[in-house]
């Protein structure tokens, strides 16, 4: 069994409201230092797979089928045991 | 003509796109519900408004890959006419039908107002009702936390060069959407993905009437 663990964020060039919200806030709460914040999510996934290779295959398939928009998204990825 | 009203879990504008649908004259709505397979026999196909999946992952991202998807590809290719509004919009852009994405309003605010578009391209199957009146700003109700419609330069100069452009927003721009952008059609022309709501403006008493034009545009074609 392994786990994947999906990074997404949002392209470079991509405007994020959120993360803009989120850095003024935290100007406002003292930390100025915090110039520039971006929000992404992270997606484990679990799967019934004993070979590492095969796992890492299977969840580049999955993040391009669904789990990834790549249009405004970017995404790596890592594999643990579970 | 007959239409399909495409329903998903979540989709809560079906009702009102399929009393739109069915109040103007000589269209004919009827539901679908996203687990089929087949979409024969329909000349139109409207995808509606609201959250389908519970805007789970992404707006639009799991009803993109519905079942229901390969029989509306297929129509789509085949040069049926697909109508996405609002999440329906969401959609189209998951599943590829149309290019680049919409994501949270700049604002964050989740918008409810009536807004002024232009008609950019009244040749279009959807559109041609607005011809003679494409100098009068349309009317028409948005309701969208995610509608800020974003691209690369690339494919914003196609859309530009292409006629692809339908509607942009006239007054304000609600959402921060690329070129003020509330709905684009694909390269054929065939399928329009949209923000506003026409199937709120289909009487006076509804505010507006002005999407009504869009409904007998596409009834006429």
């Amino acid at each position: 069994m392994f786990k994947g663990i999906v990074t997404v964020s949002l392209k470079q060039d991509v405007l994020d409201p959120q993360g803009q919200a989120v850095q003024h806030s935290l100007q406002t709460l003292g930390f100025p230092e915090a110039q520039n914040v971006r929000i992404g999510k992270s997606i484990e996934v679990w799967l019934a797979e004993s070979d590492a290779v095969k796992a890492e295959s299977r969840l580049k398939e999955m993040c391009d089928a669904l789990l990834v928009n790549a249009v405004i998204e970017d995404y790596s990825f890592e594999i643990v045991e579970a | 003509m007959r239409c399909a009203v495409l329903v998903f879990p979540g989709s809560n504008c079906d009702y009102d796109l399929y009393k739109a649908a069915n109040s103007v004259e000589g269209m004919e709505a009827e539901y679908v519900w996203y687990a089929g397979d087949s979409l024969d026999g329909f000349d139109a196909i409207l995808l509606p408004g609201g959250f389908s999946y519970g805007d789970a992952l992404r707006a639009g991202a799991l009803a993109a890959r519905a079942p229901i998807l390969k029989a509306l590809r297929q129509a789509a290719d085949s040069g049926v006419r697909v109508l996405g509004i609002c999440n329906g919009f969401q959609i189209l852009t998951e599943c590829g039908l149309l290019p680049g994405a919409l994501h949270r309003n700049s604002g964050l605010r989740f918008i409810c107002d009536t807004v002024s578009l232009e008609v950019s391209n009244t040749a279009t199957p959807f559109t041609s009702g607005y011809a003679e009146r494409a100098a009068i700003p349309v009317r028409i109700p948005i309701a969208h936390g995610e509608g800020n419609f974003t691209c690369d330069a690339e494919t914003l100069r196609k859309l530009e060069d292409n006629g692809q452009i339908v509607f942009r927003y006239a007054g304000d721009n609600p959402n921060g959407s690329v070129a003020n952008i509330a709905g684009i059609s694909n390269l054929k022309g065939n399928v329009l993905g949209m923000m506003p709501h026409p199937e709120r403006a289909m009487t006076d008493w509804m505010g507006t009437s002005d999407g009504r034009i869009l409904f007998e545009s596409l009834r006429g074609c």
